[in-house]
């Protein structure tokens, strides 16, 4: 384990049957970095959460958050995982606080501590004054915001986000962007954001492209827009790569 | 500290589980009107064409609706069996199970706690149902009811056992219909919730092992015998091993090998 790596994915390959999903899949993410995974649909990005996630077994290959490994330490690793997941995950018919709480009783937080925790949460994305509303009553903006509070709540050291803005308006999506963006410099949280939006991507964001299940191109912005040949900037470089006459 | 982690953890299992149940209003009455019809229409039917010997633990002849009252509290369980694994199917699909099995616990510790939250919702149907069937003259004695509540929570985790076992075979939503026609008529109509199993005996050799053998009979039998202050071993013993064989294959069901593994990423 290298020191500082709050994520690390080590030679990670995993099929369905004959169908390579994910092949020789290497990276690191360090505290307080933000690293946007960038790839079309069917790329990998989902299955690759779900290897980090441990919900799939990985196979080959090693998965370790802040040190712990996924496959050996299974629960010390989640307890500093964060995830908000591509499908809603929410209760519809609960309200926004019975669906935190359920999800910080299965952190073991107590009561006081998850009464807390929800308050700084709900009011950092100020949704605080409607956390006794059905989420059902909530429009799809809202109910994201509420999935991140909830993957923040005990408070992970990683953070996924799988396509967080799939779906939602240009305000909504903006805001989100902007947030997480703000988290990984005011909370020092390591954020791995699966999206296929290259618009979701900052200049200062590392960047892996994953197509077809392997890595083409990872590095910080410039490095990435530096290794597509003629590429201007990432919407250019992420073609470049995606291009199935650039394949190798 | 982890103790109080695992105690946490449970207790948000089972509120969740409770919130759900009274959020939805619907799932209790169709859970209450089902067994309801049941032992008004069917059973006030039945009454004159099917007489009752005294046996076991009856004491004195009994009308009908007397004999299938636990045959229906088994009913309510199985329903409620079944209706958890529909919702862990269907939890599966809408990707709220994915919040459950990402928790830093064992899994076989959630999937165990969310089966003791089915289970405790299924016993406020069943005493909801035998509070308004005490008003139709289903009057078991007092110690009855405290006697049953142990019975209950075996019975109602082997079922809740069975329907998480079969979760892990249904893939989607829509297959789920098939366990209505395969597994709970199959299940309620061999067994001995409608007929004793001499009944049985009589009509055919065949039917009446199938009913003997197949766990939700020894399931009504054990809550037939609590609800009457008496403790039937054979059906303890019976279905505490069905529900170690269901629980534990469930478990295995659920693991990242065998489980979700298998299933087709769409990223």
């Amino acid at each position: 384990m290298s020191s500082g790596s709050a994520l690390e994915v080590v030679n990670i390959t995993y099929a369905f049957g004959r169908k390579i999903a994910l092949e020789n899949i290497n990276f690191r993410i360090k505290q307080g970095e933000c690293t946007v995974l960038l790839g079309p649909n069917g790329a990998g990005k989902t299955t690759l959460f779900s290897l980090i996630t441990r919900l799939y077994d990985t196979g080959s290959g090693k998965i370790a958050i802040n040190g712990h490994d996924i496959q050996r330490k299974t629960t010390t690793a989640l307890t500093k995982l964060g995830v908000v997941f591509q499908q809603p995950t929410l209760d519809l018919d609960l309200s926004v606080v019975q669906n935190l709480l359920y999800h910080a009783s299965l952190h073991g937080l107590s009561r006081k501590q998850s009464v807390q925790r929800i308050q700084e949460e709900l009011e950092r994305q100020g949704i605080y004054p409607r956390r006794h509303e059905k989420v059902r009553q909530l429009n799809g903006g809202h109910r994201r915001r509420v999935e991140i509070a909830r993957a923040l709540l005990h408070q992970p050291s990683v953070l996924l986000l799988d396509e967080p803005t799939v779906g939602l308006d240009v305000p909504s999506r903006r805001a989100i962007v902007e947030y997480i963006h703000a988290l990984c410099r005011s909370e020092k949280i390591a954020v791995l954001w699966a999206t296929h939006l290259i618009d979701e991507v900052y200049e200062q964001d590392h960047v892996i492209v994953l197509h077809q299940g392997l890595i083409r191109a990872k590095g910080v912005v410039k490095d990435v827009i530096g290794q597509a040949p003629n590429a201007e900037n990432v919407q250019q470089a992420f073609h470049f790569f995606t291009n199935e006459e650039n394949l190798p | 500290m982890k103790i109080l982690h695992y105690f946490r953890a449970m207790r948000g299992i089972m509120a969740r589980e409770l919130w759900r149940f009274l959020r939805q209003r619907e799932r209790f009455i169709a859970a209450l009107v089902r067994p309801l019809v049941w032992l008004f229409v069917f059973a006030a039917g039945f009454r004159s064409t099917l007489g009752i010997a005294i046996i076991p633990p009856y004491e004195t002849y009994i009308l009908y609706e007397v004999y299938i009252a636990p045959g229906l509290v088994g009913m309510i369980q199985l329903f409620n069996g079944m209706q958890s694994s529909l919702s862990m199917v269907y939890d599966r699909e809408m990707g709220s199970m994915r919040i459950l099995l990402v928790s830093p616990l064992p899994r076989w510790f959630l999937l165990t706690s969310k089966l003791l939250a089915g289970t405790a919702v299924s016993i406020l149907q069943v005493y909801t149902f035998l509070l308004v069937a005490w008003f139709y003259h289903i009057e078991p004695p007092w110690e009855g009811y405290l006697w049953l509540f142990p019975a209950l929570v075996l019975s109602g985790l082997m079922l809740g056992a069975l329907g998480m076992l079969l979760s892990t075979f249904i893939k989607q939503l829509e297959n789920f219909a098939g366990v209505m026609n395969f597994v709970i008529f199959p299940m309620f109509f061999m067994s001995t919730a409608l007929y004793p199993l001499w009944k049985m005996k009589e009509s055919s050799e065949l039917l009446y092992r199938l009913a003997q053998y197949n766990p939700f009979s020894q399931a009504v039998e054990l809550v037939r015998f609590a609800l009457y202050g008496q403790f039937n071993a054979y059906s303890f013993y019976y279905t505490l091993v069905t529900l170690v064989v269901f629980l534990t294959l469930a478990i295995l069901g659920y693991e990242p090998i065998k489980g979700m593994n298998k299933r087709k990423g769409n990223g």
